[in-house]
Protein backbone atom coordinates (compact mmCIF):
# COMPACT_ATOMS: atom_id res chain seq x y z
CA UNK A 1 0.00 0.00 0.00
CA UNK A 2 2.60 2.44 -0.99
CA UNK A 3 1.94 6.04 -2.47
CA UNK A 4 2.68 7.13 -5.53
CA UNK A 5 3.47 10.67 -4.67
CA UNK A 6 6.17 9.83 -1.96
CA UNK A 7 7.71 7.02 -4.80
CA UNK A 8 7.66 10.54 -7.49
CA UNK A 9 9.49 12.51 -5.18
CA UNK A 10 12.00 9.14 -4.18
CA UNK A 11 12.77 9.32 -7.79
CA UNK A 12 12.95 12.84 -9.03
CA UNK A 13 15.87 12.86 -5.93
CA UNK A 14 17.76 9.98 -7.46
CA UNK A 15 17.01 11.38 -10.70
CA UNK A 16 18.57 14.63 -9.77
CA UNK A 17 21.65 13.72 -8.26
CA UNK A 18 22.43 11.85 -11.76
CA UNK A 19 20.88 14.53 -14.08
CA UNK A 20 21.97 17.94 -13.51
CA UNK A 21 19.66 19.04 -16.10
CA UNK A 22 16.69 17.92 -14.07
CA UNK A 23 14.39 21.09 -12.62
CA UNK A 24 11.52 20.93 -10.58
CA UNK A 25 7.79 22.74 -10.63
CA UNK A 26 5.66 23.40 -8.57
CA UNK A 27 2.46 25.46 -7.61
CA UNK A 28 2.38 25.87 -4.06
CA UNK A 29 1.64 22.53 -3.05
CA UNK A 30 5.01 20.69 -3.05
CA UNK A 31 4.62 19.02 0.31
CA UNK A 32 1.59 17.24 -1.36
CA UNK A 33 2.96 16.55 -4.68
CA UNK A 34 6.13 15.34 -3.07
CA UNK A 35 8.44 17.44 -4.92
CA UNK A 36 9.25 19.18 -1.54
CA UNK A 37 11.45 15.85 -1.47
CA UNK A 38 13.34 17.45 -4.50
CA UNK A 39 13.47 20.86 -3.15
CA UNK A 40 15.38 19.62 -0.04
CA UNK A 41 17.98 17.59 -1.96
CA UNK A 42 18.72 20.89 -4.58
CA UNK A 43 17.15 23.81 -3.68
CA UNK A 44 18.91 25.55 -6.38
CA UNK A 45 16.54 23.66 -8.97
CA UNK A 46 13.06 23.42 -7.34
CA UNK A 47 11.25 26.63 -8.61
CA UNK A 48 7.65 27.34 -7.50
CA UNK A 49 5.31 29.43 -8.81
CA UNK A 50 3.40 30.33 -6.59
CA UNK A 51 -0.82 30.04 -7.27
CA UNK A 52 -0.49 30.75 -10.61
CA UNK A 53 -0.54 26.96 -12.89
CA UNK A 54 -0.41 28.98 -16.35
CA UNK A 55 2.86 30.37 -15.68
CA UNK A 56 3.87 26.96 -14.05
CA UNK A 57 3.92 25.45 -17.49
CA UNK A 58 5.02 28.55 -19.42
CA UNK A 59 8.22 29.06 -17.10
CA UNK A 60 7.95 25.32 -17.73
CA UNK A 61 8.22 25.71 -21.64
CA UNK A 62 11.40 28.54 -21.08
CA UNK A 63 12.95 26.15 -19.26
CA UNK A 64 12.85 23.05 -21.51
CA UNK A 65 13.34 24.91 -24.43
CA UNK A 66 16.43 26.14 -22.70
CA UNK A 67 17.39 22.39 -22.81
CA UNK A 68 16.72 21.41 -19.08
CA UNK A 69 14.00 18.49 -18.49
CA UNK A 70 11.38 19.86 -16.38
CA UNK A 71 9.18 17.92 -13.89
CA UNK A 72 6.21 20.11 -13.60
CA UNK A 73 3.40 18.90 -10.86
CA UNK A 74 0.41 20.42 -8.86
CA UNK A 75 -3.07 18.61 -8.11
CA UNK A 76 -4.63 17.41 -11.59
CA UNK A 77 -7.31 18.94 -11.94
CA UNK A 78 -5.16 22.57 -11.68
CA UNK A 79 -2.51 21.38 -13.78
CA UNK A 80 -4.43 20.22 -16.41
CA UNK A 81 -7.73 22.20 -16.80
CA UNK A 82 -7.01 25.48 -15.89
CA UNK A 83 -3.54 25.99 -17.88
CA UNK A 84 -4.40 23.72 -20.97
CA UNK A 85 -3.91 25.88 -23.55
CA UNK A 86 -0.64 26.77 -22.32
CA UNK A 87 0.68 23.10 -22.24
CA UNK A 88 -1.31 23.04 -25.93
CA UNK A 89 0.74 26.21 -27.49
CA UNK A 90 3.64 26.10 -25.67
CA UNK A 91 4.78 22.30 -23.98
CA UNK A 92 2.84 20.51 -27.34
CA UNK A 93 3.58 22.53 -30.04
CA UNK A 94 6.80 23.21 -29.25
CA UNK A 95 7.38 19.96 -28.40
CA UNK A 96 9.26 20.62 -25.17
CA UNK A 97 10.44 18.23 -23.05
CA UNK A 98 8.16 18.83 -20.00
CA UNK A 99 6.62 15.98 -18.11
CA UNK A 100 3.17 17.10 -16.15
CA UNK A 101 3.48 14.80 -13.09
CA UNK A 102 0.53 15.63 -11.20
CA UNK A 103 -0.64 13.94 -7.53
CA UNK A 104 -4.40 14.07 -6.53
CA UNK A 105 -6.63 13.08 -9.76
CA UNK A 106 -9.81 11.15 -9.86
CA UNK A 107 -12.53 11.17 -7.37
CA UNK A 108 -10.52 9.61 -4.46
CA UNK A 109 -8.51 13.16 -3.41
CA UNK A 110 -11.51 12.83 -1.18
CA UNK A 111 -13.42 15.23 1.37
CA UNK A 112 -11.87 18.00 -0.76
CA UNK A 113 -14.98 17.55 -3.25
CA UNK A 114 -15.89 18.22 -7.14
CA UNK A 115 -13.56 21.44 -6.87
CA UNK A 116 -10.54 19.21 -6.88
CA UNK A 117 -11.54 15.97 -8.09
CA UNK A 118 -10.43 15.72 -11.86
CA UNK A 119 -12.15 13.60 -13.88
CA UNK A 120 -11.66 15.29 -17.16
CA UNK A 121 -7.93 14.98 -17.55
CA UNK A 122 -6.93 12.09 -19.29
CA UNK A 123 -9.27 12.99 -22.27
CA UNK A 124 -7.92 16.90 -22.49
CA UNK A 125 -4.10 15.40 -22.23
CA UNK A 126 -4.78 12.56 -24.91
CA UNK A 127 -5.92 15.18 -27.23
CA UNK A 128 -2.99 17.13 -27.82
CA UNK A 129 -0.84 16.38 -30.26
CA UNK A 130 3.16 14.82 -29.39
CA UNK A 131 1.58 14.65 -25.79
CA UNK A 132 1.87 11.01 -24.28
CA UNK A 133 -0.37 9.49 -21.22
CA UNK A 134 0.47 7.49 -18.75
CA UNK A 135 -2.07 6.03 -15.90
CA UNK A 136 -0.10 4.08 -13.39
CA UNK A 137 -2.01 1.32 -11.83
CA UNK A 138 0.11 1.37 -8.58
CA UNK A 139 3.35 3.35 -6.66
CA UNK A 140 5.65 0.86 -8.16
CA UNK A 141 5.02 1.19 -11.61
CA UNK A 142 4.64 5.02 -10.95
CA UNK A 143 8.30 5.36 -10.31
CA UNK A 144 9.06 2.99 -12.87
CA UNK A 145 7.63 5.08 -15.38
CA UNK A 146 8.76 8.53 -14.05
CA UNK A 147 12.28 7.22 -14.26
CA UNK A 148 11.90 5.79 -17.63
CA UNK A 149 10.24 9.38 -18.99
CA UNK A 150 12.87 11.33 -17.69
CA UNK A 151 15.32 10.05 -20.77
CA UNK A 152 12.78 10.48 -23.34
CA UNK A 153 12.91 14.69 -24.51
CA UNK A 154 9.47 15.09 -24.94
CA UNK A 155 6.30 16.02 -23.29
CA UNK A 156 4.10 13.39 -21.00
CA UNK A 157 1.54 13.64 -18.08
CA UNK A 158 1.68 11.10 -15.67
CA UNK A 159 -1.22 11.08 -13.37
CA UNK A 160 -0.92 10.19 -9.91
CA UNK A 161 -3.61 9.66 -7.19
CA UNK A 162 -3.45 10.80 -3.95
CA UNK A 163 -3.73 7.99 -1.45
CA UNK A 164 -2.14 5.10 -0.97
CA UNK A 165 -3.24 2.18 -3.55
CA UNK A 166 -3.04 -1.49 -3.28
CA UNK A 167 0.36 -2.84 -5.00
CA UNK A 168 -0.68 -4.56 -8.09
CA UNK A 169 3.13 -5.39 -8.92
CA UNK A 170 5.98 -6.87 -6.75
CA UNK A 171 9.22 -5.38 -5.28
CA UNK A 172 11.85 -5.48 -8.28
CA UNK A 173 9.34 -4.75 -11.19
CA UNK A 174 10.67 -3.15 -13.94
CA UNK A 175 8.37 -1.53 -16.75
CA UNK A 176 9.99 -2.70 -20.05
CA UNK A 177 8.00 0.32 -21.77
CA UNK A 178 4.54 -2.07 -22.29
CA UNK A 179 2.24 0.28 -22.54
CA UNK A 180 -0.58 -2.73 -22.03
CA UNK A 181 0.01 -5.61 -19.50
CA UNK A 182 -1.75 -8.64 -19.32
CA UNK A 183 -2.37 -9.10 -15.81
CA UNK A 184 -4.83 -12.05 -15.88
CA UNK A 185 -5.58 -14.19 -18.87
CA UNK A 186 -8.91 -15.09 -19.44
CA UNK A 187 -11.52 -16.00 -22.58
CA UNK A 188 -15.13 -14.69 -21.64
CA UNK A 189 -14.33 -10.64 -21.09
CA UNK A 190 -11.36 -8.29 -21.62
CA UNK A 191 -11.47 -5.74 -18.50
CA UNK A 192 -9.45 -3.12 -19.39
CA UNK A 193 -8.09 -0.91 -16.57
CA UNK A 194 -5.94 1.91 -15.82
CA UNK A 195 -4.90 3.41 -12.17
CA UNK A 196 -5.92 2.41 -8.91
CA UNK A 197 -8.88 0.11 -11.29
CA UNK A 198 -6.55 -2.08 -12.22
CA UNK A 199 -6.23 -3.72 -8.59
CA UNK A 200 -10.16 -3.57 -8.22
CA UNK A 201 -10.41 -5.41 -11.78
CA UNK A 202 -8.10 -7.80 -10.56
CA UNK A 203 -10.30 -8.70 -7.62
CA UNK A 204 -13.47 -8.86 -9.93
CA UNK A 205 -11.18 -11.33 -11.88
CA UNK A 206 -10.96 -13.49 -8.42
CA UNK A 207 -15.06 -13.07 -8.23
CA UNK A 208 -15.66 -13.98 -11.71
CA UNK A 209 -13.54 -16.99 -11.55
CA UNK A 210 -16.00 -18.08 -8.80
CA UNK A 211 -18.62 -18.37 -10.97
CA UNK A 212 -17.14 -20.16 -13.64
CA UNK A 213 -15.93 -16.95 -15.71
CA UNK A 214 -12.45 -16.20 -17.20
CA UNK A 215 -11.55 -12.68 -17.22
CA UNK A 216 -8.76 -11.46 -19.00
CA UNK A 217 -7.42 -7.99 -17.56
CA UNK A 218 -4.85 -5.75 -18.67
CA UNK A 219 -3.64 -2.81 -17.90
CA UNK A 220 -3.58 0.38 -20.05
CA UNK A 221 -0.85 2.28 -17.95
CA UNK A 222 0.09 4.29 -20.78
CA UNK A 223 -3.29 5.82 -22.86
CA UNK A 224 -1.70 7.51 -25.39
CA UNK A 225 0.06 6.30 -27.74
CA UNK A 226 -2.23 2.96 -26.75
CA UNK A 227 -1.16 -0.39 -27.32
CA UNK A 228 -4.16 -1.15 -30.35
CA UNK A 229 -2.11 -4.50 -31.10
CA UNK A 230 -2.99 -6.18 -27.06
CA UNK A 231 -6.67 -4.49 -27.07
CA UNK A 232 -7.26 -6.08 -30.36
CA UNK A 233 -5.49 -9.36 -29.68
CA UNK A 234 -7.55 -9.79 -26.39
CA UNK A 235 -11.44 -8.93 -27.80
CA UNK A 236 -10.27 -11.20 -31.11
CA UNK A 237 -10.01 -14.16 -28.20
CA UNK A 238 -13.14 -13.09 -25.95
CA UNK A 239 -15.65 -11.14 -27.87
CA UNK A 240 -16.25 -8.67 -25.47
CA UNK A 241 -14.81 -5.45 -24.03
CA UNK A 242 -15.09 -3.27 -20.44
CA UNK A 243 -13.08 -0.80 -19.99
CA UNK A 244 -12.61 0.76 -16.01
CA UNK A 245 -11.80 3.80 -15.31
CA UNK A 246 -11.19 6.16 -12.13
CA UNK A 247 -12.57 9.42 -14.55
CA UNK A 248 -15.29 10.06 -17.05
CA UNK A 249 -16.72 7.76 -19.46
CA UNK A 250 -16.05 10.39 -22.00
CA UNK A 251 -12.64 11.03 -23.60
CA UNK A 252 -10.53 8.63 -21.37
CA UNK A 253 -10.00 5.26 -21.05
CA UNK A 254 -12.90 4.08 -22.38
CA UNK A 255 -13.10 6.32 -25.85
CA UNK A 256 -9.21 5.08 -26.16
CA UNK A 257 -10.07 1.62 -26.21
CA UNK A 258 -13.14 2.11 -28.11
CA UNK A 259 -11.48 4.00 -30.99
CA UNK A 260 -8.87 0.90 -31.10
CA UNK A 261 -11.73 -2.06 -31.18
CA UNK A 262 -13.89 -0.04 -33.80
CA UNK A 263 -11.67 0.40 -35.74
CA UNK A 264 -9.42 -3.30 -36.07
CA UNK A 265 -12.49 -5.45 -34.36
CA UNK A 266 -15.97 -4.14 -33.18
CA UNK A 267 -17.05 -6.13 -30.03
CA UNK A 268 -19.44 -4.87 -27.85
CA UNK A 269 -17.82 -2.78 -24.76
CA UNK A 270 -19.34 -2.03 -21.96
CA UNK A 271 -17.66 1.66 -19.84
CA UNK A 272 -17.25 1.86 -16.00
CA UNK A 273 -16.09 5.21 -14.84
CA UNK A 274 -17.78 8.80 -13.83
CA UNK A 275 -21.17 8.86 -15.90
CA UNK A 276 -21.33 12.58 -16.78
CA UNK A 277 -20.91 13.99 -13.76
CA UNK A 278 -19.15 16.02 -10.74
CA UNK A 279 -17.67 14.23 -8.03
CA UNK A 280 -18.33 14.65 -4.39
CA UNK A 281 -17.23 15.01 -0.92
CA UNK A 282 -16.26 11.63 1.09
CA UNK A 283 -14.15 9.42 1.87
CA UNK A 284 -12.42 7.72 -0.95
CA UNK A 285 -13.46 4.38 -0.28
CA UNK A 286 -16.93 5.73 0.21
CA UNK A 287 -16.65 7.26 -3.19
CA UNK A 288 -15.76 4.26 -5.09
CA UNK A 289 -18.91 2.83 -3.83
CA UNK A 290 -20.60 5.49 -4.31
CA UNK A 291 -19.39 6.02 -7.54
CA UNK A 292 -20.07 2.00 -8.39
CA UNK A 293 -16.37 1.46 -8.73
CA UNK A 294 -15.89 -1.04 -6.96
CA UNK A 295 -14.75 -4.80 -7.67
CA UNK A 296 -18.20 -6.00 -7.20
CA UNK A 297 -19.38 -3.38 -9.37
CA UNK A 298 -17.27 -4.62 -12.36
CA UNK A 299 -17.79 -8.35 -11.58
CA UNK A 300 -21.81 -7.48 -11.91
CA UNK A 301 -21.69 -5.86 -14.73
CA UNK A 302 -18.99 -8.35 -16.51
CA UNK A 303 -21.69 -11.09 -15.92
CA UNK A 304 -24.73 -8.47 -16.83
CA UNK A 305 -22.50 -8.42 -20.28
CA UNK A 306 -21.89 -11.62 -20.44
CA UNK A 307 -25.76 -12.51 -20.27
CA UNK A 308 -26.20 -10.14 -23.30
CA UNK A 309 -27.44 -7.18 -21.10
CA UNK B 1 22.53 56.13 -36.25
CA UNK B 2 22.21 56.85 -39.82
CA UNK B 3 22.53 53.18 -40.23
CA UNK B 4 20.04 52.18 -37.91
CA UNK B 5 17.45 54.82 -39.86
CA UNK B 6 18.19 52.79 -42.98
CA UNK B 7 17.41 49.59 -41.74
CA UNK B 8 14.16 50.95 -40.32
CA UNK B 9 12.72 52.01 -43.33
CA UNK B 10 13.94 48.76 -45.11
CA UNK B 11 12.20 46.78 -42.41
CA UNK B 12 9.34 48.58 -42.52
CA UNK B 13 8.89 47.87 -46.25
CA UNK B 14 9.40 44.96 -46.21
CA UNK B 15 6.77 44.33 -43.69
CA UNK B 16 4.23 46.52 -46.28
CA UNK B 17 5.45 44.18 -48.82
CA UNK B 18 5.38 41.04 -47.03
CA UNK B 19 1.28 41.39 -46.13
CA UNK B 20 0.76 42.49 -49.33
CA UNK B 21 1.97 39.25 -50.79
CA UNK B 22 0.17 37.52 -48.19
CA UNK B 23 -2.78 40.08 -48.35
CA UNK B 24 -3.09 38.98 -43.91
CA UNK B 25 -1.23 39.62 -41.36
CA UNK B 26 -0.59 42.80 -39.05
CA UNK B 27 0.94 45.50 -40.34
CA UNK B 28 0.21 48.05 -37.12
CA UNK B 29 1.47 46.22 -34.34
CA UNK B 30 4.36 45.02 -36.16
CA UNK B 31 4.94 48.79 -37.89
CA UNK B 32 5.28 50.60 -33.87
CA UNK B 33 8.07 47.93 -32.99
CA UNK B 34 10.57 48.43 -35.77
CA UNK B 35 13.14 50.57 -33.67
CA UNK B 36 12.76 48.24 -31.15
CA UNK B 37 13.59 45.33 -32.71
CA UNK B 38 16.00 46.75 -35.01
CA UNK B 39 18.28 48.20 -31.89
CA UNK B 40 18.16 45.05 -30.62
CA UNK B 41 19.52 42.99 -33.81
CA UNK B 42 21.81 45.23 -35.50
CA UNK B 43 23.34 46.76 -32.15
CA UNK B 44 22.61 45.75 -28.96
CA UNK B 45 22.53 41.46 -28.80
CA UNK B 46 24.76 39.39 -28.17
CA UNK B 47 23.96 36.75 -31.13
CA UNK B 48 24.96 35.57 -34.60
CA UNK B 49 22.97 34.89 -37.78
CA UNK B 50 25.63 31.98 -39.25
CA UNK B 51 25.51 30.44 -35.58
CA UNK B 52 22.03 30.73 -34.74
CA UNK B 53 22.05 28.51 -31.26
CA UNK B 54 25.55 29.69 -30.47
CA UNK B 55 25.96 28.40 -26.89
CA UNK B 56 26.17 32.26 -25.36
CA UNK B 57 24.04 34.66 -27.26
CA UNK B 58 21.13 36.82 -26.05
CA UNK B 59 17.70 35.20 -26.70
CA UNK B 60 15.03 37.82 -28.27
CA UNK B 61 11.21 36.19 -27.60
CA UNK B 62 8.35 38.09 -29.64
CA UNK B 63 5.44 37.11 -27.26
CA UNK B 64 3.33 39.57 -29.59
CA UNK B 65 3.55 36.98 -32.03
CA UNK B 66 1.34 38.27 -34.68
CA UNK B 67 3.77 40.75 -35.26
CA UNK B 68 5.71 37.48 -37.26
CA UNK B 69 6.47 40.03 -40.32
CA UNK B 70 8.50 42.48 -38.60
CA UNK B 71 10.57 39.40 -36.73
CA UNK B 72 10.91 38.23 -40.37
CA UNK B 73 12.00 41.08 -41.72
CA UNK B 74 13.99 41.56 -39.04
CA UNK B 75 16.00 38.02 -39.20
CA UNK B 76 16.23 37.66 -42.70
CA UNK B 77 18.27 42.01 -43.04
CA UNK B 78 20.63 40.39 -40.12
CA UNK B 79 21.56 37.37 -42.49
CA UNK B 80 19.33 34.53 -40.84
CA UNK B 81 18.07 32.93 -43.90
CA UNK B 82 17.48 34.70 -47.48
CA UNK B 83 15.22 37.89 -48.08
CA UNK B 84 13.61 36.18 -50.94
CA UNK B 85 11.90 34.04 -48.45
CA UNK B 86 9.75 36.88 -47.41
CA UNK B 87 7.44 36.62 -50.27
CA UNK B 88 6.61 33.26 -48.92
CA UNK B 89 4.72 34.95 -45.89
CA UNK B 90 1.34 32.80 -44.25
CA UNK B 91 1.66 30.27 -47.36
CA UNK B 92 1.22 26.53 -47.52
CA UNK B 93 4.24 25.12 -46.82
CA UNK B 94 6.46 28.18 -45.69
CA UNK B 95 8.91 28.65 -43.06
CA UNK B 96 7.56 31.44 -42.15
CA UNK B 97 4.36 30.93 -40.59
CA UNK B 98 1.53 33.64 -39.57
CA UNK B 99 2.80 33.36 -36.24
CA UNK B 100 6.84 32.35 -35.60
CA UNK B 101 7.50 28.31 -35.30
CA UNK B 102 10.54 27.62 -33.54
CA UNK B 103 11.03 24.35 -35.37
CA UNK B 104 10.44 25.94 -39.02
CA UNK B 105 12.77 29.03 -39.12
CA UNK B 106 16.33 29.66 -37.29
CA UNK B 107 16.32 32.60 -34.98
CA UNK B 108 13.22 31.74 -33.11
CA UNK B 109 13.81 30.85 -29.91
CA UNK B 110 10.19 29.48 -28.85
CA UNK B 111 6.90 29.37 -31.18
CA UNK B 112 4.37 31.91 -30.02
CA UNK B 113 1.44 33.94 -30.57
CA UNK B 114 -1.43 32.81 -28.08
CA UNK B 115 -0.24 36.31 -26.16
CA UNK B 116 0.97 36.19 -23.08
CA UNK B 117 2.84 33.14 -23.32
CA UNK B 118 5.29 34.10 -24.60
CA UNK B 119 6.47 36.36 -21.52
CA UNK B 120 5.84 33.34 -19.07
CA UNK B 121 8.52 31.15 -20.90
CA UNK B 122 10.78 34.36 -21.13
CA UNK B 123 10.71 33.78 -17.76
CA UNK B 124 12.10 30.00 -17.80
CA UNK B 125 14.43 30.96 -20.60
CA UNK B 126 16.40 33.40 -17.90
CA UNK B 127 16.07 31.52 -15.27
CA UNK B 128 17.95 28.82 -17.28
CA UNK B 129 20.37 31.10 -18.26
CA UNK B 130 20.71 31.93 -14.63
CA UNK B 131 21.14 28.52 -13.88
CA UNK B 132 23.49 28.35 -16.87
CA UNK B 133 25.83 30.50 -14.94
CA UNK B 134 25.75 32.51 -18.77
CA UNK B 135 26.63 36.29 -19.49
CA UNK B 136 23.70 37.13 -21.44
CA UNK B 137 20.33 38.26 -21.49
CA UNK B 138 17.07 37.56 -22.36
CA UNK B 139 14.88 40.21 -24.25
CA UNK B 140 11.45 39.87 -24.61
CA UNK B 141 8.72 42.02 -26.74
CA UNK B 142 5.12 42.31 -25.82
CA UNK B 143 2.20 44.44 -26.66
CA UNK B 144 0.16 46.47 -24.49
CA UNK B 145 -3.04 44.88 -25.01
CA UNK B 146 -1.59 41.84 -24.52
CA UNK B 147 -1.06 42.74 -20.47
CA UNK B 148 -4.54 42.22 -20.31
CA UNK B 149 -3.53 38.12 -19.87
CA UNK B 150 -3.27 37.45 -16.87
CA UNK B 151 -0.62 34.93 -17.30
CA UNK B 152 1.55 38.04 -17.75
CA UNK B 153 1.14 39.37 -14.46
CA UNK B 154 2.40 35.68 -13.21
CA UNK B 155 4.84 35.70 -15.36
CA UNK B 156 6.00 39.15 -13.97
CA UNK B 157 5.55 38.36 -10.44
CA UNK B 158 8.19 35.38 -10.75
CA UNK B 159 10.43 37.43 -12.84
CA UNK B 160 10.97 39.72 -9.79
CA UNK B 161 10.66 36.93 -6.89
CA UNK B 162 13.78 35.30 -8.71
CA UNK B 163 15.38 38.49 -9.14
CA UNK B 164 16.58 37.55 -13.18
CA UNK B 165 17.95 40.71 -13.65
CA UNK B 166 19.14 39.69 -17.18
CA UNK B 167 15.28 39.83 -18.21
CA UNK B 168 14.48 42.53 -20.02
CA UNK B 169 10.93 43.56 -21.25
CA UNK B 170 9.76 45.59 -23.81
CA UNK B 171 6.19 47.18 -23.92
CA UNK B 172 4.81 48.00 -27.21
CA UNK B 173 2.63 51.04 -26.03
CA UNK B 174 1.10 51.89 -28.95
CA UNK B 175 -2.37 52.31 -27.31
CA UNK B 176 -4.62 50.35 -29.86
CA UNK B 177 -5.80 46.72 -29.47
CA UNK B 178 -8.10 45.12 -32.03
CA UNK B 179 -11.51 46.29 -30.70
CA UNK B 180 -10.26 49.79 -30.14
CA UNK B 181 -8.04 51.78 -28.26
CA UNK B 182 -6.12 50.12 -24.69
CA UNK B 183 -8.26 52.43 -22.81
CA UNK B 184 -11.70 51.70 -24.19
CA UNK B 185 -11.08 48.15 -24.71
CA UNK B 186 -9.53 47.33 -20.96
CA UNK B 187 -7.91 50.60 -18.95
CA UNK B 188 -4.02 49.17 -18.19
CA UNK B 189 -4.20 52.15 -15.41
CA UNK B 190 -0.25 53.82 -14.96
CA UNK B 191 2.05 50.87 -16.36
CA UNK B 192 4.80 52.64 -14.83
CA UNK B 193 3.56 52.12 -11.39
CA UNK B 194 2.45 48.86 -12.14
CA UNK B 195 5.52 47.54 -13.39
CA UNK B 196 7.35 49.53 -10.30
CA UNK B 197 5.14 47.75 -7.97
CA UNK B 198 5.57 44.42 -9.49
CA UNK B 199 9.49 44.76 -8.45
CA UNK B 200 10.66 45.37 -11.53
CA UNK B 201 12.83 47.60 -12.49
CA UNK B 202 10.71 50.27 -14.75
CA UNK B 203 11.89 52.73 -17.33
CA UNK B 204 9.76 54.68 -19.68
CA UNK B 205 10.65 55.59 -23.00
CA UNK B 206 8.26 58.95 -24.60
CA UNK B 207 9.38 58.03 -27.98
CA UNK B 208 9.97 54.64 -29.13
CA UNK B 209 10.97 55.38 -32.44
CA UNK B 210 13.89 57.40 -31.26
CA UNK B 211 17.05 55.08 -31.06
CA UNK B 212 19.00 57.21 -29.09
CA UNK B 213 16.09 57.32 -25.63
CA UNK B 214 15.97 53.29 -26.60
CA UNK B 215 19.31 52.89 -26.93
CA UNK B 216 19.67 54.72 -23.13
CA UNK B 217 16.98 52.69 -22.02
CA UNK B 218 19.19 49.02 -22.46
CA UNK B 219 21.76 50.88 -21.04
CA UNK B 220 19.97 51.98 -17.66
CA UNK B 221 18.11 48.43 -17.67
CA UNK B 222 21.49 46.65 -17.90
CA UNK B 223 22.62 48.56 -14.76
CA UNK B 224 20.08 46.85 -12.85
CA UNK B 225 21.40 44.88 -9.98
CA UNK B 226 18.92 42.19 -8.71
CA UNK B 227 15.60 43.30 -10.60
CA UNK B 228 14.18 42.39 -13.96
CA UNK B 229 13.83 45.33 -16.22
CA UNK B 230 10.64 46.65 -17.75
CA UNK B 231 11.30 49.07 -20.88
CA UNK B 232 7.83 50.59 -21.57
CA UNK B 233 7.59 52.64 -25.08
CA UNK B 234 5.52 54.83 -26.16
CA UNK B 235 4.90 54.18 -29.89
CA UNK B 236 2.78 55.04 -32.76
CA UNK B 237 0.38 52.22 -33.94
CA UNK B 238 1.37 51.82 -37.71
CA UNK B 239 4.34 54.34 -37.50
CA UNK B 240 5.22 55.81 -41.15
CA UNK B 241 2.38 54.77 -43.09
CA UNK B 242 -0.30 57.79 -42.80
CA UNK B 243 -3.44 56.15 -43.21
CA UNK B 244 -2.21 53.29 -40.81
CA UNK B 245 -1.19 55.09 -38.06
CA UNK B 246 -3.70 55.17 -34.90
CA UNK B 247 -6.09 53.58 -36.64
CA UNK B 248 -6.83 50.53 -34.72
CA UNK B 249 -8.57 48.84 -38.07
CA UNK B 250 -4.94 48.37 -39.24
CA UNK B 251 -3.61 45.93 -36.72
CA UNK B 252 -4.77 42.57 -38.87
CA UNK B 253 -5.59 43.35 -42.16
CA UNK B 254 -3.77 43.27 -45.21
CA UNK B 255 -3.19 45.89 -47.67
CA UNK B 256 -4.91 46.96 -51.15
CA UNK B 257 -2.35 47.47 -53.91
CA UNK B 258 -2.91 50.96 -54.09
CA UNK B 259 -2.28 51.50 -50.55
CA UNK B 260 0.83 49.23 -50.95
CA UNK B 261 2.15 52.25 -53.21
CA UNK B 262 1.06 55.22 -51.16
CA UNK B 263 2.71 52.92 -48.12
CA UNK B 264 5.50 52.82 -49.98
CA UNK B 265 5.98 55.89 -51.28
CA UNK B 266 5.13 57.60 -47.87
CA UNK B 267 8.21 55.21 -46.41
CA UNK B 268 10.48 56.30 -48.88
CA UNK B 269 10.13 60.06 -48.72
Amino acid sequence: MAEMRKLYGQALVELGSINKNIVVLDADLSASTKTSMFKEAFPDRHFNAGIAESNLMGMAAGLAVSGKTVFASTFAVFGTLRPYEIIRNLICHNNLNVKIVCTHAGVTVGEDGSTHQSIEDIAIMRALPNMKVFVPADAAQAYEIIKAQANVPAPAYIRLTRSGCADVYKEGYKYNNIGAETLNEGKDISIFACGLMVDKALKAAQILAGKNISAEVININRIKPIDENAIIKSVNKTNLALTVEEHSIIGGLASAVAEAVVKHSPVRMGFIGIEDTFGTSGKSDELLKYFHLTETDIAHRAISMLKGN
Amino acid sequence: MQILKDTAKIIRKDIINMIFKAQSGHPGGSLSSVEIMTLLYFEVMNIDPKNPNMDNRDKFILSKGHCAPLLYAVLARAGFFDITELDTLRKLGSRLQGHPDMHTLPGIEISTGSLGQGISASVGIALAQKLDKKDSYTYVLCGDGELDEGIAWEAFMAAAHYKINNLIVFVDNNGFQIDGQTCNVMELGDLHKKFEAFGFNAIYVDDGHDFDKLRNAVVSAKKSADKPSCIICKTIKGKGVSFMENNASWHGKAPSEEQTKQAILELEA
